[in-house]
């Protein structure tokens, strides 16, 4: 769609079967060419539509439909994907919280090339809560980290918790003890080509705060960019401008 | 050349074979386009393995090019005249495609002990009765180009290259052809490198003399009649895949919608692709995707913005596409979906040509799902139908799938070029900005085809999708409504026959028996019954390229012969679609599941056989 009116914003929204099952392949070639789309993946983790069988990013061991006596499937993490087919941008948000959602949806509507935003999604009826663990008002402020371009890592209710890169891997410090100050805590580069410490944002969970917010936005020429260069080019040079031109090409004769 | 006797003739098969690397296609090629140029009628065949590289000097390499000139050439020909064989694999395989009494050139050089056995033989392959069925010239080939090579100051490799234009040459001689059209081609082709077109040059005239020199050769000189019947134009050489994208670039400038193709690459449809990659300065947008699915979902996207969307496919490709050609059809919006037919089921016979295919293309899908389908039965035409296929789709608001195949497709043919001005309009039923009494299903009352609303267009928001809905466009599983829209897609469908051309015959109308062919087995079948009518036997001919719909007369057509026999490279798949229509009519088949063309001979032996 975008290919034949690049004028158009195109948006595709999916669920977490869609994107990571069914048209998992799609996906991560549409990120890989940075296409210009704006993909929203709605993850509640779980095959709502069907009713509760489980899916690409369902947690380990989970009893669903299909999986009586837990899942033995290992989960898919949206944003690694994205981040190993390269992606430009990916950010993550919660359903609970609009006004996130729609930073992230803006960030990704301004970003030049495939956006993808992950919406982690209660599913009522069929995974009921499957977020609850990182959303729940009570425990939401010290299980998730909102990222801001140029701004520390921080975290918790009064933001006093932080995160810091120990040599080897992240880990949560608390302003103030062991000698920590606002001096070690990691400063966020959404802009960071590599993708190494994006993707270990993107990883976190467990006894790290699962990171919101625009995780990576760098800026590399859209696949859509490419291909409107390369028509213009062609039109300007192209040796045949009209069908006849191209039809009366080569070896011809007259009968 | 020294004085020698002619022989008139009014047509010519010329089988070039060989290993993979010998070059044998461009040979071929070469041939055909020198023959086009100097008044032939033409059509040729490649016959390639699907193996990429096959190990060197085995049956499974064996590459070869048939080409049929002449005066009134319909097919590339059942068995030839000249069979050139490089190495004793290609000698071997393609012995059978020889005439009785036909000319065979070998490169001697390469009949090895080695090389011998590799393609099977345990004896001497020149055995008596075999120098007594045919003329055999063993033309020390290698030799003679490793010396001219030598001469030249390249190395042995690159003057083995040239192998190729040395048996062009004595196939020119032996068939009173010059070489200068050979040699522009070489000089344009390798301008940046004098010395490879010195060798090629020097290799091909050394091919012309040497059979100059041989004793037999003077009296095997043929020349093929020049075609006399061709209507007055501009001609070219096309091969179907080309002819298929170029039709589809004249239907996109007709019609003002820009050309997208959104295909994955699939032996033998990929040409397509290929070609129209070219075309950007033409607009041509092509997409390649990820996957069949991908490519046709990506035309769908690219349709719903406005395009005259494409895909192109072979077999197993257009499986992938079932489930959403069944999302072209419920969002009722233009598609080309080109099927050139391999070989199958799976992968089947990647290279080979069949018409089993038809199924799918008429039914293939999940629930209800009518489209049109149209296949052209020529090279050539294969210009015209993929222009109709786009015309059909775009008026009509409907997926088309134009059925090709791998013998149309990678094989060419003369085509006079038309003008673009005399191609017929094509207008898309696009939607009025502003109208507001637009609505999503709301349905021409003569072609129930729906408006084609873009988006971006003023006040004409509207939602399509893979859902059941109501002609308001809203989402609807009412069981009245479900049944009005399946009814609705299917009489959109029916009512195209309204916008094409009777079905006709040809051959002796009065004739008891009626030949039924459809798709690319046009050649044979019409000269087949050319030819019966000529040894005066009465046989009627007719031949379909719309298949759903059929023309509206078919049934009529039908129902005046007392024998019908149905023609298909498949188990039937057209006769029982027929069956199903007219269960009035008895109808016989005669199918050919060999991955292979039609030969003439055969057709008119089974016909015969029917004539009693
Ligand atoms: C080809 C095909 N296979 C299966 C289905 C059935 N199906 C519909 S939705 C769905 C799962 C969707 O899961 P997800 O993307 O996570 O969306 P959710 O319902 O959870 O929002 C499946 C398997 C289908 N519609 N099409
Ligand atoms: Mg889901």
């Amino acid at each position: 769609m975008k290919l034949a009116n690049p004028e158009l914003s195109v948006w595709v929204s999916m669920g977490d079967g869609d994107s990571m099952a069914i048209g998992g392949n799609h996906l991560i070639h549409a990120v890989r060419r940075n296409q210009d789309l704006n993909v929203t993946i709605f993850n509640n983790e779980i095959y709502g539509l069907t009713k509760g069988q489980y899916s690409p990013t369902t947690k380990f061991g989970q009893v669903t439909k299909t999986s009586p006596f837990g899942t033995i499937d290992y989960p898919f993490n949206p944003g690694e994907l994205v981040m190993g087919a390269q992606g430009t941008f990916f950010a993550r948000t919660l359903d609970c919280v609009p006004q996130l959602t729609t930073e992230c949806m803006t960030h990704a509507a301004q970003h030049d090339g495939c956006s993808v935003v992950e919406v982690l999604q209660n599913c009522v009826i069929f995974n009921d809560k499957t977020h609850a663990a990182i959303t729940d008002r009570a425990v939401r402020d010290d299980r998730t980290i909102v990222l801001e371009h140029g701004k520390p890592m921080l975290f918790g209710k009064n933001k006093e918790k932080g995160l810091r890169f120990n040599g080897r891997l992240l880990e949560v410090v608390t302003l103030g003890q062991d000698g920590i100050t606002i001096d070690d805590i990691m400063v966020h580069h959404e802009d960071t080509e590599d993708t190494g410490i994006h993707m270990m944002l993107a990883h976190m969970g467990g006894d790290l705060p699962v990171a919101l917010g625009v995780i990576r936005n760098v800026k590399k020429v859209s696949y859509t960019q490419l291909y409107e260069e390369q028509m213009e080019e062609q039109m300007q040079s192209g040796k045949y401008k009209c069908m006849d031109d191209l039809l009366n090409s080569g070896d011809t004769w007259e009968v | 050349m020294s004085e020698n006797q002619i022989i008139n003739k009014e047509d010519l098969v010329v089988r070039f074979a060989g290993d993979s690397g010998d070059g044998m296609q461009l040979s071929g090629t070469l041939f055909s386009d020198a023959s086009a140029l100097t008044g032939n009628d033409i059509a040729t065949f490649p016959d390639y393995p699907a193996e990429i590289r096959a190990p060197h000097n085995t049956i499974a390499g064996v590459s070869g090019y048939q080409v049929h000139v002449g005066n009134h050439i319909y097919s590339s020909g059942d068995k030839c005249d000249i069979l050139v064989a490089m190495n004793p694999a290609s000698f071997k395989s393609n012995l059978k495609w020889a005439k009785r009494g036909a000319t065979v050139i070998v490169d001697i050089d390469t009949f090895t002990e080695e090389a011998l056995q590799k393609a099977g033989y345990t004896d001497d392959p020149f055995t008596d009765e075999f120098e007594r069925a045919y003329t055999i010239i063993k033309a020390p080939i290698t030799s003679f180009t490793s010396r001219i090579g030598d001469a030249v100051g390249v190395d042995k490799k690159t003057a083995e290259k040239s192998r190729n234009m040395f048996a062009l040459g004595i196939i020119f001689y032996a068939t009173h052809k010059a070489l200068d059209h050979t040699f522009a081609y070489l000089e344009r082709k390798f301008a940046k490198k004098p010395q490879v077109v010195q060798l090629n040059k020097a290799v091909l005239t050394e091919g012309y003399e040497y059979a100059d020199k041989l004793e037999v050769m003077h009296s095997h000189i043929v020349e093929v009649a020049k075609a006399d019947q061709m209507a007055k134009g501009r001609y070219r050489n096309i091969t179907g895949n080309v002819a298929t994208a170029w039709g589809l670039l004249a239907a996109s400038e007709k019609s003002g919608r820009r050309l997208f193709l959104g295909s994955y690459p699939i032996t033998p449809a990929t040409d397509i692709m290929v070609e129209l990659a070219k075309h950007k300065s033409l607009g041509a947008r092509v997409f390649q995707a990820e996957d069949e699915i991908a490519g046709i979902c990506s035309a769908i996207g690219a349709s719903y913005a406005g395009a005259l969307a494409c895909t192109s496919t072979s077999g197993p490709g257009l499986s992938l596409k079932s489930e959403a050609l069944g999302l072209a059809v419920m969002t009722e919006l233009p598609l080309v979906v080109v099927d050139v037919q391999r070989g199958g089921p799976s992968t089947g016979l990647p290279t080979k040509t069949e018409q089993s295919d038809l199924a799918q293309a008429l039914y293939g899908r999940n629930g209800e799902a009518p489209l049109v389908v149209v296949a052209a039965s020529s090279s050539a035409n294969c210009f015209y139908w993929a222009y109709e296929a786009a015309k059909l789709a775009l008026e009509h608001m409907t997926p088309v799938i134009l059925l090709t195949d791998g013998y149309l497709g990678n094989g060419s043919q003369l085509f006079r070029i038309p003008k673009m001005d005399d191609m017929p309009a094509i207008s898309p039923r696009l939607a009025t900005p502003g109208d507001t009494e637009y609505r999503p299903f709301k349905r021409d009352p003569e072609t129930f085809a729906r408006q084609w609303a873009l988006p971006g267009m003023e006040g004409l928001r509207h939602r399509v999708g893979g859902l059941e809905k109501a002609p308001e466009g809203n989402l609807s599983t009412d069981p009245e409504n479900h049944a009005l829209m399946v009814r609705n897609r299917q009489e959109k469908v029916n009512r195209v026959a309204n916008y094409i051309p009777d079905q006709t015959v040809t051959g002796n109308p009065d004739a008891e028996l009626l030949v039924v062919g459809w798709g690319g087995t046009a050649g044979a079948l019409t000269l087949a019954v050319e030819e019966l009518n000529n040894e005066g036997k009465k046989v009627a001919y007719t031949h379909f390229n719309y298949i759903c719909p059929l023309p509206k007369n078919t049934g009529d057509l039908l129902r005046r012969y007392k024998k019908i026999v149905v023609c298909e490279l498949n188990s039937g798949q057209f006769a029982n679609y027929l069956r199903s229509q007219f269960p009035e009519c008895a109808m016989t088949q005669y199918n050919k599941v060999m991955g292979l063309p039609f030969e003439v001979g055969e057709l008119k032996e089974h016909f015969n056989s029917l004539l009693g």
